[in-house]
């Protein structure tokens, strides 16, 4: 059988559900949802590489790219932030987190 | 043709098996491991569509920047990560329902929808063959000619990224001794000499 664009976005909805099932499963437990958030991101991109690679168009793949700058940087602030948050807090459970409510 | 086909299956399952195990084993030293089997299978799905490219960016990117600094944390922090798991079959069946109705969702959307022919038309940037300009090539003489703007924001967001990291995480501790070179080069030897006359069988 011929491997079509459908394969690949089934591929990509696939991991889309299961980042999203991730966060609802992991509600306390802020790593594993930047995980979560990371494997939303990789499904983004293999849903642009898919339409870039069948419909011959390169544009998909740039803005591939700058999905993947965005989540390097998103991964970076995140765990900085997470690092902070437990050096003065002594935890990272997510329901802790609500000094700044009002 | 076969080979090709085995293969996406391949990784396409090896890839949503991996993301399964992020989200569900208990130890999150396991689940960056998974995430990044997860991201090598993905990079093969991409070399399988033809972007050689950003495949490896994936694998330099992801697997050796993103996931070594999730390991890197989660390995830092001195977390009981029992007790976070609590409630997690709690949230099990609701969670579980709104992913199945989701991804039905996707996959009815997938199932049912057609390219129509003129789409193959519209493309901004048509690719070549691979034998007159190679994958890097191309996305290259995009990225720099006509996303250069977009190329350089995407430097800035890094750039912020970095400092953003730094400016968060560093702080001024007391009680460290730090070499001050301005310090060393100002003492002058009356500050920090003293002459004295010691009389013979008496010591100072």
């Amino acid at each position: 059988m011929e491997i079509g664009l459908a394969h690949y976005l089934s591929v990509s909805a696939i991991l889309l559900t299961l980042g999203i099932f991730g966060i609802f499963l992991n509600r306390k437990n802020v790593i594993v949802i930047l995980m979560s958030v990371e494997l939303m991101l990789l499904a983004v991109n293999i849903n642009l590489v898919a339409f870039s690679s069948f419909l011959h168009d390169m544009v998909g793949q740039v803005f591939a790219l700058f999905v993947l700058t965005v989540a390097a940087g998103e991964a970076a602030i995140g765990l900085a932030i997470l690092v902070v948050y437990f050096r003065n807090r002594g935890t990272i459970a997510v329901e802790d987190i609500h000094h700044m409510k009002g | 043709m076969i080979i090709s086909t085995l293969a996406f299956y391949l990784f396409a399952t090896l890839t949503v098996a991996s993301a399964f195990m992020v989200i569900s084993s208990k130890n999150p030293v396991h689940s960056v491991l998974f995430l990044i089997l997860a991201f090598f299978n993905s990079a093969a799905l991409f070399v399988l569509l033809g972007a050689e490219f950003l495949a490896m960016i994936l694998i330099v990117v992801y697997v050796g920047a993103v996931a070594v600094l999730f390991l890197f944390v989660v390995m830092m922090l001195d977390i009981n990560f029992s007790e976070l798991r609590q409630g997690f079959l709690q949230y099990l069946p609701i969670g579980a329902l709104i992913g199945i109705i989701l991804m039905i969702e996707l996959l009815l959307v997938v199932g049912g929808w057609q390219l129509s022919p003129e789409a193959l038309q519209l493309s901004s940037a048509p690719t070549v063959a691979m034998t007159e300009m190679n994958n890097t090539e191309q996305l290259g003489s995009l990225i720099y000619t006509q996303y250069v703007y977009l190329f350089q924001i995407a430097g800035m967001i890094l750039l912020v990224a970095m400092i953003g990291a730094i400016v968060l995480t560093h702080r001024q501790r007391s009680g460290v001794k730090k070499q001050v070179i301005a310090e060393q080069v100002y003492r002058r030897p009356e500050d920090s000499m003293v002459v004295r006359k010691v009389e013979p069988g008496q010591g100072v």
